[in-house]
């Protein structure tokens, strides 16, 4: 009995010392900044912002959310240690990409004081949120939430990303304009809010542009696995570019197996299917020809995205995907928009967020992920989706 | 002075009572008074909607005996018709409560026609075949209501079966100004959130009213009975699958008007929420309180929601010290020393009462 105790004793020590390791990691303050509650004013006339992210920073979508959250801390980080006269209090919760936990991360978040929010990651939990964001007029800049739904419920809540329907036109859009006579099959997710609203634009979209849909596959999260049916299916059906609106995960598997089974057809690919490069234990020649869209390339030249690249591989030790420039560039966002405000760091939630409503739609930001983003009174962002093609392991454009 | 002779049970019944209406008065009062952190309010409604989970699964599992895996899939119908019933009924009843009441209802309807279609065909047998159904169970509503388009225009409600994913909520063929309620994959969006603490509160208070007077009537001796010694219930006279379906049925209702007010209190729900680990969760709240034991599963239930948010300070490794705190919880309620110390003061009750 005592040994068992000792044993138990041990191990929740262990824990804690782990815990106390992991816990700091995730709030950064600017240095000057002093209690938390009255953070407002800085020395030197500045403001100090208290800016919040939601994401899955553990369960299945954690590499989401993990990536929301360090280019976030890249983009506060680099503000903070800047001459800029707006600083920022960071700080991320976990939401298990749950609509239930996002809310409670969101609830917490504003115990914390939050001020502007950043987040949360994924799609069903952001539209739990962006209801409650709207209802108590806190204002909400999701990096990478892509439905339409997100935005519907309030004049308060804004997109970096491309909204879903977006991109399936664009993909509809640049398949008619440069592979016209495609036979297209598509493979989705059905149980995914993501995959089945492109897929669903997507389709409408070829509809109008004449474009000939020859199969859909579906497969659900319990299934993405084995694609070997909707393959063969895709192949028997004479589909010689297959439409893949789906994350990368899937999306590996299904070039592994296409390879495979020696059938070859254009892959083309949207957001999701950035980060297919970096995957572990995926042979990159599979994806030699495939062709996506996407916002962002870790690989552009200009000396931003290289600067943020150099500087997430140092932090993080990985090549960041679009869901870190997303959130790098939301915070960014957030900064033209206090600017443009003439926002304080005394001001409440709400005042900032009605402050930040009324200049939305007239600001206009250089990111990572686009030139001159603009605003909608919606909420939606518009910026050029950009259509790569992947060759020697890296993004060209075609 | 004379004084009446309480049974112990109806004591206990009247202490689990009392300890619902005191915290809720308690949450209102520190509500008010603003003094309770917005993370404890915003989780009121689902601590009380996974309270009245867990004393409607103790139904199953405590008192009739039998094992339910998939007792998230009736709160996932639940949930669905009553949001379907909400958001239809919002022009013809305009009052918000008793829209919620009507939707709550509906929904724990339409988990009890379920619960009756699951129950028929698998209560008649003996042995775990009702945990294996009801597991496949919580999964085929899974997959049913990826598939569910529904919509709402001037011309009523427009329903349809997305079977092979060609489908979208266009083909509902919705007059100009209809609203999509539940959209397949992408599930229940855009809901009027209209769920409170107030109607949360009722809710425990009828599962315990509900399930109480389930047991301590003549249905639930029966029902207990026949989890004892189904062969001895039997030759008594006892119709073991009308009482295994009374009990199970109810279960399953009272978990649909749960999973309405759940579904109401988002305005975004996905069907893969109610999956095989909602299941456990709720399971894990009823073993956690004590088979049969309903006050036990309350503060099982209470407990275990909040305190994945009271851990939020331990990051990445709040889920592992989760699962820790659950197994010394487990432990230490198990522990033949604490047992002992435990039961010398409910023997030491009665002897107080009759030294009065």
């Amino acid at each position: 009995m005592k040994k068992k105790f000792f044993a138990l004793m041990m191990t929740m020590v262990m824990v804690l010392s782990l815990a106390a390791c992991g816990g700091k990691a995730e709030t950064s303050a600017p240095a000057d900044s002093n209690t938390p509650a009255q953070s407002g004013e800085t020395a030197e006339g500045g403001s100090t912002f208290k800016l919040g992210t939601i994401g899955p920073l553990t369960g299945d979508a954690a590499i989401y959310g993990q990536a929301v959250a360090n280019g976030a801390k890249i983009a506060v980080d680099e503000i903070n240690a800047s001459d800029s006269a707006i600083k920022f209090e960071f700080q991320s919760e976990d939401d298990v990409a749950d609509g239930e936990t996002s809310v409670n991360a969101y609830n917490t978040l504003m115990d914390w004081g939050m001020q502007v929010m950043v987040g949360p990651t994924t799609t069903g939990a952001s539209i739990a949120v962006a209801a409650k964001a709207a209802e108590e007029r806190t204002f909400m800049l999701t990096p990478s939430a892509s439905s339409t739904d997100v935005i519907a419920p309030g004049d308060n809540v804004f997109q970096v990303c491309f909204t879903d329907p977006n991109q399936g036109i664009a993909s509809a859009d640049y398949m008619a304009d440069n592979m016209s006579g495609a036979k297209i099959a598509v493979i989705y997710r059905n149980d995914d809010a993501y995959s089945q609203g492109i897929r669903d634009t997507f389709v409408s979209q070829s509809k109008a542009n004449n474009l000939e849909v020859v199969y859909e596959g579906t497969f659900t999260a319990d299934t993405a696995t084995d694609f070997s049916v909707q393959l063969t299916a895709a192949q028997a059906a004479g589909a010689d570019t297959v439409f893949l609106p789906i994350y990368y995960q899937p999306a590996s598997v299904i070039l592994t197996q296409a390879a495979a089974m020696n059938y070859a057809p254009t892959f083309f690919g949207v957001d999701g299917m950035d980060g297919i490069l970096t995957m572990e234990g995926f042979d990159t020649a599979l994806a030699e020809g495939v062709m996506l869209l996407t916002p962002f390339s870790a690989d552009a030249s200009d000396e931003r995205t290289q600067n943020f690249v150099k500087a997430y591989q140092a932090a993080y030790g990985e090549i960041p995907n679009q869901f870190a420039a997303d959130a790098y560039d939301g915070v960014y966002i957030v900064k033209a928009a206090l600017e443009a405000a003439g926002c304080t760091g005394d001001m409440s939630a709400t005042d900032i967020c009605e402050a930040l409503v009324g200049v939305m739609s007239t600001i206009s930001v250089d990111g990572l992920t686009g030139q001159g983003m603009t605003w909608a009174a919606t909420g939606e962002v518009s910026k050029a989706p950009m259509a790569v093609v992947i060759e020697n392991g890296t993004y060209v454009l075609p | 002075m004379k004084k009446l002779r309480i049974k112990q049970h109806t004591r206990t019944d009247f202490l689990t009572y009392l300890g619902v209406i005191i915290l809720f008065v308690v949450m209102n009062i520190l509500k008010s008074n603003g003094t309770l952190s917005r993370s404890l309010t915003g989780q009121l409604v689902p601590i009380c909607c996974y309270m009245s989970m867990a004393v409607s699964l103790n139904l199953t599992v405590g008192i009739l005996g039998e094992l339910s895996l998939g007792h998230a899939g009736f709160m996932s119908v639940g949930a669905f018709s009553g949001i379907v019933a909400a958001m239809s009924l919002q022009n013809i009843i305009p009052a918000v409560p008793l829209r919620l009441a009507v939707a709550m209802i509906i929904g724990a309807a339409a988990a009890a026609i379920a619960g009756a279609i699951v129950g028929t065909p698998v209560l008649r047998l003996r042995g775990d075949y009702l945990a294996i159904v009801t597991l496949a169970f919580g999964e085929i509503i899974k997959d049913l209501v990826n598939c569910l388009l529904v919509g709402y225009d001037s011309k009523g409600l427009h329903m349809a079966f997305n079977l092979t994913g060609s489908k979208t909520i266009d083909d509902l063929g919705m007059k100009e100004g209809g609203i999509a309620i539940i959209k397949g994959a992408q599930g229940a969006t855009g809901t009027t959130t209209i769920a409170t603490f107030t109607a949360g509160f009722i809710l425990v208070m009828v599962t315990l009213f509900v399930v109480l007077n389930l047991k301590h009537s003549r249905a639930g001796r029966a029902i207990m009975a026949l989890r004892d010694n189904a062969i001895a219930a039997e030759s008594v006279g006892i119709n073991i699958t009308k009482y295994k379906m009374m009990a199970f049925v109810t279960s399953a209702a009272l978990a649909g008007a749960a999973g309405a007010l759940y579904g109401l209190n988002f305005s975004s729900l996905q069907a893969t929420k109610f999956n095989f680990n909602t299941s456990i969760l709720i399971l894990v709240f009823v073993v956690l309180g004590g088979l049969g034991n309903l006050w036990g599963s309350l503060i099982a239930a209470a407990a275990l929601t909040v305190l994945p948010e009271l851990l939020r300070a331990f990051s990445d490794y709040r889920m592992l010290v989760y699962a820790i705190v659950l197994i010394l919880v487990m432990l230490t309620t198990n522990n033949p020393t604490l047992k002992t110390f435990f039961s010398r003061f409910k023997l030491h009750k009665p002897t107080g009462k009759e030294a009065v």
